[in-house]
């Protein structure tokens, strides 16, 4: 398997060869940005393609072709560029974020699905379920630098803001793997509830919060101790258990409130983050899947897979303000400043 | 005669997918171990209606030994090994020499993919009460009910879960006027009767049961023996097939008097496990299991994984290779089991039957993955299929676990107590006799 890998590695390299990373961020620093507040791209499973929102209109711009099957989506560091996971092509690729051209392929590995990116934005981490490994790639030289065994099915990965910790979430295994960055060992292993889905650190690294989609639960992991301090259920009157199902989280960065969609259930749960209370569901698009925050934390977006759309919540009055159609099967969302 | 393995001995298998450098660097000693045991059987090639499908030669194993794989793909982290080793017995053979073997090497977790006979006489071995056993492959419903026992596992929807499923289908698309035809094997006649207790249950009405024989004239004409044969005077909205091992039910699709869908043993089915199935992840189950058998996987093969992850997922949750840890975790309350199916699996505590959704699929495509919306129930939708508590006449695993059934109000009480007192009594006779 590994020599299958390394063979894509080649592959990859060549074609990315034509496109240098660096002369492109360069490139990008000098264009003039447009006067919008924000831009959310959305993933389109179904659709291939990449959906742009203007996030205070809440007006769905432009819809671009990419490769097939895209669905994890995260914004560089420097937001000049877009790493999307087109999963039936095997590969991340790395879209001009002013332009929407591919500008460069990265060696993810077979059927990528999630990846985090580390604190510096030189490395991405990425799942690869169907091998039960997660990919390391550097990505200004495009190489993977290493493979690494975890358990079945790796699914939920996240780096943690001081750059201690990597965690994949294996999804059969129902644990959560620590990953030492500097060693790329896994270190410890957390056993989780029932098929964990996202996992995300608060932005002070202290706590890691992973969603158990068939348990209906959240855990919230003591990163020091690495051992759970608090499991969360919900309850949403008027909707069966059977349909809590949790993924996406999002933790502000004073860690007031937690965010959870809830899959099945159309609903987003807010969570009091220091009392671990759920304060409220707010009713979304169907089976929502992921969520992602405007820059300044004023709006979450939250991608749902079902009803095609993907819905805006205002964060200071906790209300759904808008949904807005998108495309087949949105997956995943990004946000550029 | 031909016999699907040629192989009439115990043949053993040792699997051990833990990378043994690793535990050279992190463990002092040898990883704990659970030995798991698959009993099967050798069976003649059962005649079929068509040479489409290749007969699986290695049904049920190749889903075990994916489990075992998953389990210690785990254990690499929790520090344990699962092995599994295969007993087979012969086409001619007998339970009772097979299982002394087993129970003489010590096994006391044992996997069964057996027929409805092989599994009848099995539970009646004096040894069987000291060991768990998962059923893999029976959907009899007498297992569940009659002649349930607490140490009796079933991972395969019964045929009363199977005809519920297709009647919520049905009753949600409005289509509630069935006729149902019947194959002559007892297998049809079981599931028949499955139909009619389900159309019974969601108020949906049989018109007419039609019985099919092999005769001469049938088999040979079906173009022309099935259009009068499905004929009616009274239109119905679906027919049900009761077919089993397939002889006929094939042949009811575009042939029949008036233009008909056919649901039940073909058609649209009601499975554990189909290869349209992709959703919650389904795919990648779906994917290692060609990978590891080039082939797809079959209900039998489904049911020995969810047997194998069970007993992997008790040993991890509570960090135990003790068999009666394992169990008591397996069949208490926090136990649940990811099915690729959408919803947490958990036994029915009454009559050991794995809780899941029912996959109803055509052949192409999944249709619907019962239970469905709107069709409530107290406790745990899943109950909405197949024998609920009250309903059920088999008592409850409380004997062996220490863990109360799970007792609802009123009449449920009533009648699980009643079916309590009744397995009571068998186990009490049955412990008299073993005096």
């Amino acid at each position: 398997m590994v020599g299958k890998i390394k063979e894509k590695v080649t592959k990859s390299e060549l074609n990315s060869m034509k496109y240098p990373l660096g002369c492109l961020i360069l490139l990008f620093s000098i264009s003039i940005d447009s006067a919008r507040a924000e831009t959310v791209f959305v993933t389109l499973e179904k659709d291939n393609a990449l959906a742009v929102v203007d996030g205070e209109s809440g007006q769905l711009l432009k819809t671009i072709k990419i490769g097939q099957r895209p669905r994890g989506i995260i914004m560089s560091k420097d937001n000049s560029a877009l790493y999307v996971a087109v999963s039936d092509d095997n590969t991340i690729q790395v879209i001009d974020s002013n332009s929407y051209q591919v500008v460069g392929n990265l060696p993810s590995g077979e059927d990528p699905e999630t990846f985090a990116l580390d604190p510096a934005g030189q490395r991405l981490y990425v799942s690869n379920e169907d091998d039960n490994q997660v990919t390391v790639i550097d990505i200004q030289s495009q190489q993977a630098i290493k493979m690494i065994s975890v358990g079945v099915e790796p699914e939920g990965i996240a780096t943690s803001p001081d750059g201690k910790w990597v965690v994949s979430a294996s999804e059969t295994t129902n644990m959560v793997h620590w990953i030492d960055p500097k060693t790329l060992a896994i270190a410890d292993n957390t056993l989780v509830d029932p098929r964990p889905r996202a996992a995300a650190f608060t932005d002070d690294s202290k706590q890691l919060w992973v969603s158990s989609e068939i348990a209906g639960t959240l855990s919230v992991i003591d990163v020091l101790t690495r051992k759970i301090i608090k499991k969360i259920g919900f309850q949403i009157p008027g909707v069966s258990q059977e349909k809590i199902q949790p993924v996406g989280i999002k933790i502000d960065k004073e860690r007031r409130w937690g965010y959870v969609a809830l899959g099945p259930s159309n609903r987003v749960a807010v969570i009091n983050a220091k009392t671990f209370a759920v304060k409220d569901y707010l009713l979304v698009g169907q089976r929502v899947w992921n969520l992602e925050f405007s820059p300044h934390q004023k709006r979450l977006y939250t991608t749902n897979g079902v009803s095609n759309d993907i819905s805006i919540i205002d964060l200071e009055k906790h209300k759904v303000t808008k949904s807005v159609g998108v495309g087949r099967y949105p997956w995943g969302v990004a946000v550029k400043p | 005669m031909r016999v699907t393995v040629k192989n009439s001995h115990s043949r053993i298998i040792m699997i051990a997918f833990v990378c043994f450098n690793w535990c050279v660097e992190l463990a002092f000693a040898e990883p704990k171990t659970v030995s798991i045991a698959y009993l099967s059987q050798e069976l003649e090639v059962p005649s079929a209606l068509s040479n489409l499908d290749p007969v699986i030669q290695d049904g049920g194993i190749q889903g075990a030994l994916l489990a075992i794989k998953d389990n210690n793909t785990t254990g690499q982290f929790t520090d344990q090994k699962f092995l599994l080793e295969e007993f087979r017995i012969p086409l001619r053979g007998d339970v009772d020499d097979v299982f002394r073997k087993i129970v003489a090497k010590g096994y006391r977790l044992v996997i069964a993919n057996l027929t409805t006979e092989n599994l009848r006489k099995l539970q009646a071995l004096p040894k069987f009460d000291g060991i768990l056993v998962f059923d893999a492959a029976t959907r009899d419903d007498e297992f569940r009910n009659a002649t349930c026992q607490p140490n009796l596992l079933h991972m395969q929807p019964s045929r009363a879960m199977r005809t519920d499923a297709l009647a919520q289908y049905f009753v949600k698309k409005r289509w509630t006027t069935w006729l149902i035809v019947t194959g002559p094997e007892p297998a049809d006649l079981l599931y028949a009767q499955a139909i009619r207790r389900s159309a019974k249950k969601f108020g949906i009405k049989i018109i007419e049961e039609k019985r099919w024989d092999h005769t001469y004239d049938a088999r040979r004409t079906a173009q022309s023996d099935v259009p009068v044969f499905t004929q009616n005077t009274v239109d119905y909205d679906i027919l049900m097939v009761a077919d089993e091992k397939g002889m006929f039910g094939e042949y009811l699709a575009y042939r029949s008097w008036t233009p008909q869908l056919i649901a039940g043993t073909q058609g649209l089915v009601a499975t554990s496990w189909h290869r349209t199935h992709e959703q919650w992840g389904a795919v990648q189950l779906q994917n290692r299991f060609r990978e590891q058998a080039g082939r797809w996987m079959a209900e039998e093969d489904y049911g020995a994984w969810l047997a194998v992850r069970a007993i992997g997922e008790s040993a991890t949750r509570s960090q135990s290779v003790e068999f009666t840890k394992i169990k008591k975790f397996l069949l208490g309350k926090e136990f649940t089991l990811a099915g690729f199916k959408g919803k947490k699996l958990t036994f029915r505590s009454w009559n050991g039957q794995l809780r899941q959704p029912v996959l109803l699929a055509a052949a192409r495509s999944l249709v619907a993955a019962p239970p469905l919306d709107g069709f409530l129930h107290p406790t745990n939708e899943l109950d909405t299929l197949g024998y609920d508590q009250p309903e059920s006449s088999c008592g409850s695993t409380e004997n062996l676990t220490g863990v109360k059934p799970e007792l609802r109000s009123g009449q449920a009480n009533v009648e699980s107590k009643q079916g309590f007192s009744l397995w009571w009594e068998k186990l009490k006779k049955k412990l008299q006799r073993a005096n």
